[in-house]
């Protein structure tokens, strides 16, 4: 198909009709609502053979998808912000039951101060829902990581629930270029929907959700956590399956770019990459050798892949578009546990919260200070706060 | 169907863990022999989802789930469009709740289920107060009675405002069936979930069940006392089909003094108290009655 110019909500709805997702309950919520307008508009024009479920919240869109999905039929949903918040209770019973149902999150602050621009603190509460989740940084890898996502998800060895994150605005409300696929080609990647998981028959009575003493509970979390695990090599044939059908690679657990001989890299995550990317070739051309991984990942998280990227680096900072309060940006946590015993030294960078703009001149900064780090071995500041008036960076 | 063509078979199984004269198994027990086989259960944080299955051993005989504790119309509308696109439109889609999880943190799914005319039946079985965590009150708890969060203390005593009348709640939702029955109205009870299970779209019986540990009664008096609450118009038998409204008993209008002695949870209520209930009660059933000739046609 030729490229067409959408939105990222649009290419999520695009996505969910293409993956035949047979069941979809969504609420809206800004800057997510063109997914369940745009999912209605397919619905209604016959596009979409789905049962689309005008639920009264968000907290009823996913506990209508784990009835459905665990009634064994291929579930779709997609947030926002406070509406994650407020269906945070469900996210961990849809992993409890491993149902493979797939969300979309457009990323946006959560109150207060109400705003409704681009931050991640609503996703990372559910960083241990058991979710696998993913960032995206471009419109055609919201697309094409929905369909992916299905499959990773439906794949036995997973039996999870995944999230696709998007940035609120930049990507949801930005039209880019977007090969859309065609449903042959949707059809030959996705399988036919079966559930990989237990589910809901009057033919063949089983319970979902049990009550269950002590004696058997901690099995099944064993159980996710493994799923988890095995998650990533599954993540990378669904990959490597993709690149060689539609010959988009977009990275597996992460993206790494120019990191091979870097002195110091930085690890961001969504639609930040991109000035980064712009970045580490403006500072090469200078003669500057920085590196940049892209975070695709966030459950499983990519320890190996960093850890070895890691061992050659003079210095890592981590970018975070949110904060645990008192302690730094949870991905900055998350690395420092991975690359530890290491040795190197690793600064955290917390920028661009309740959608303020990142621009190249902050990554600049945040590479000088990370080549500052790599020359002296010191950190002179390990969580750095960009462009925040009255804090010194 | 008369009560005693009513099925042997068992499809909530004996070995279940409820108290000694619970209403609510006793409601499970006999819906589950009208509903049959080709039923699918949605069952919230209550007292019957404890009772009625801990791993491994499990009462149901049809395949049930739970989910959490606000969201069971949510959960049974998932179930019922699922089904639906898997060619099985004729499985009746339960959703059994007690009144906290439907008139209290489930009412907003309630609403939204309703006001969207799913095909699910919604059972609230109505034990008056949160009995799993141990007989808190609720929206549906009666005016004056003790619970361990109205307890009988020095500057009050009891709950201070009247029950939450859920099934007016439902009506106003316009859909094609609510109605209101007993444990211990076995034929009444079972006309209503016949014709519930035959019905499409959404269904709402609200079903009378006596808790022995939460109400303090003996565990022998169960049917005694819903019986009582019905003679006394305490609670209102009727139902509610496509608009038309018809009270299927009239209530003798027994004092309720006599249904309130047999409960220990009203023990403590003053004389003003009970004629403060005696009072409700005829205002409440001039109120049903009126209603429903209103909408008798």
């Amino acid at each position: 198909m030729p490229m067409k110019v959408v939105t990222g909500n649009y290419a999520a709805a695009y996505g969910s009709m293409r993956a035949r997702a047979r069941f979809v309950a969504a609420y809206p919520i800004t800057p997510q609502t063109f997914i369940v307008e745009h999912i209605s508009e397919f619905v209604s024009n016959g596009e979409m053979d789905c049962e689309y479920v005008e639920v009264e919240s968000e907290h009823s869109a996913l506990s209508a998808c784990v009835a459905a999905s665990g009634t064994g039929v291929r579930s779709f949903t997609a947030t926002s912000s406070q509406g994650l918040v407020l269906m945070h209770e469900i996210l961990p019973t849809a992993t409890g039951m491993r149902l493979p149902i797939v969300m979309a999150v457009v990323n946006r602050a959560i109150a207060a101060p109400i705003n409704i621009w681009v931050e991640h603190n609503d996703i990372m509460p559910e960083r241990d829902s058991g979710w696998i989740q993913v960032f995206c940084d471009n419109n055609q890898e919201v697309q094409d990581m929905i369909l992916q996502s299905f499959r990773i998800a439906e794949d036995k060895r997973v039996a999870l629930p995944m999230i696709v994150n998007l940035d609120a605005f930049i990507l949801s409300h930005t039209v880019e270029p977007v090969d859309l696929m065609e449903q042959e080609a949707a059809d030959k990647f996705l399988p036919k929907f079966t559930s990989p998981s237990h589910i809901i028959d009057p033919d063949d009575p089983k319970g979902l959700g049990v009550f269950t003493p002590p004696e058997f509970v901690q099995e099944s979390r064993w159980q996710v956590d493994k799923a988890m695990r095995d998650a990533t090599k599954v993540i990378a044939e669904v990959n490597a399956a993709f690149v060689k059908q539609f010959g988009r690679d977009h990275g597996g657990m992460i993206d790494p770019y120019m990191v091979d001989d870097a002195d110091v890299v930085l690890v961001t995550m969504g639609t930040v990459s991109s000035t980064a990317h712009e970045v580490v070739d403006d500072l090469r051309a200078e003669g500057k050798k920085v590196g940049l991984v892209k975070l695709r990942f966030w459950r499983p998280y990519p320890r190996d892949e960093l850890r070895k990227i890691a061992e050659k680096a003079k210095a890592v900072g981590v970018y975070d578009r949110a904060v645990s309060f008192g302690v730094g940006g949870p991905s900055f946590i998350e690395f420092r546990n991975a690359a530890y015993g290491l040795g190197v030294p690793t600064v955290n960078f917390i920028a661009g919260l309740g959608g303020r703009d990142v621009s190249s001149a902050d990554i600049r900064f945040m590479y000088e200070r990370l080549l500052e780090t790599a020359k002296t071995g010191k950190v002179k500041r390990d969580v750095v706060w960009i462009a925040t008036r009255g804090v010194e960076q | 169907m008369k009560l005693k063509d009513m099925p042997d078979e068992e499809l909530f199984t004996r070995g279940h863990t409820a108290c000694a004269g619970c209403g609510g198994a006793i409601a499970v027990r006999n819906l589950m022999k009208i509903l049959g086989k080709n039923t699918v259960v949605q069952n919230p944080a209550c007292c019957l989802l404890v009772f009625g299955g801990t791993y491994p051993w499990v009462a149901w005989k049809v395949p049930y789930q739970d989910v959490a504790f606000e969201n069971t119309a949510a959960c049974a509308t998932g179930m019922k469009r699922a089904l639906k696109t898997r060619g099985k439109d004729d499985t009746v889609v339960l959703g059994i709740a007690g009144d906290g999880g439907t008139a209290d943190i489930g009412i907003q799914a309630i609403s939204g289920a309703a006001e969207r005319n799913e095909d699910i039946l919604y059972v609230m079985y109505d034990n008056e107060a949160y009995m799993n965590t141990g007989i808190q009150r609720s929206g549906s708890t009666p005016f004056g009675a003790w619970t361990t969060t109205t307890p009988v203390g020095k500057v009050r005593s009891g709950k201070a405002n009247f029950k939450k009348d859920m099934p007016s709640i439902m009506m106003a939702h316009n859909i094609p069936y609510v109605a209101t029955t007993t444990v211990a109205h076995i034929q009444d009870f079972i006309n209503k979930f016949e014709k519930a299970k035959k019905i499409k779209g959404f269904r709402y019986i609200q079903v009378f069940a006596p808790c022995p540990t939460g109400w303090r009664h003996d565990t022998a008096k169960t049917i005694e006392i819903a019986k009582l609450a019905v003679d006394t118009g305490m609670f209102t038998l009727y139902e509610c089909e496509n608009g038309k409204i018809t009270i299927n008993r009239k209530p003798k209008m027994t004092p309720v003094a006599d249904y309130l002695k047999l409960q220990g949870r009203f023990r403590h209520l003053t004389e003003a108290d009970i004629q403060k209930i005696q009072d409700w009660v005829k205002k409440k059933w001039e109120a049903d009655e009126k209603f429903a000739q209103c909408r008798s046609q």
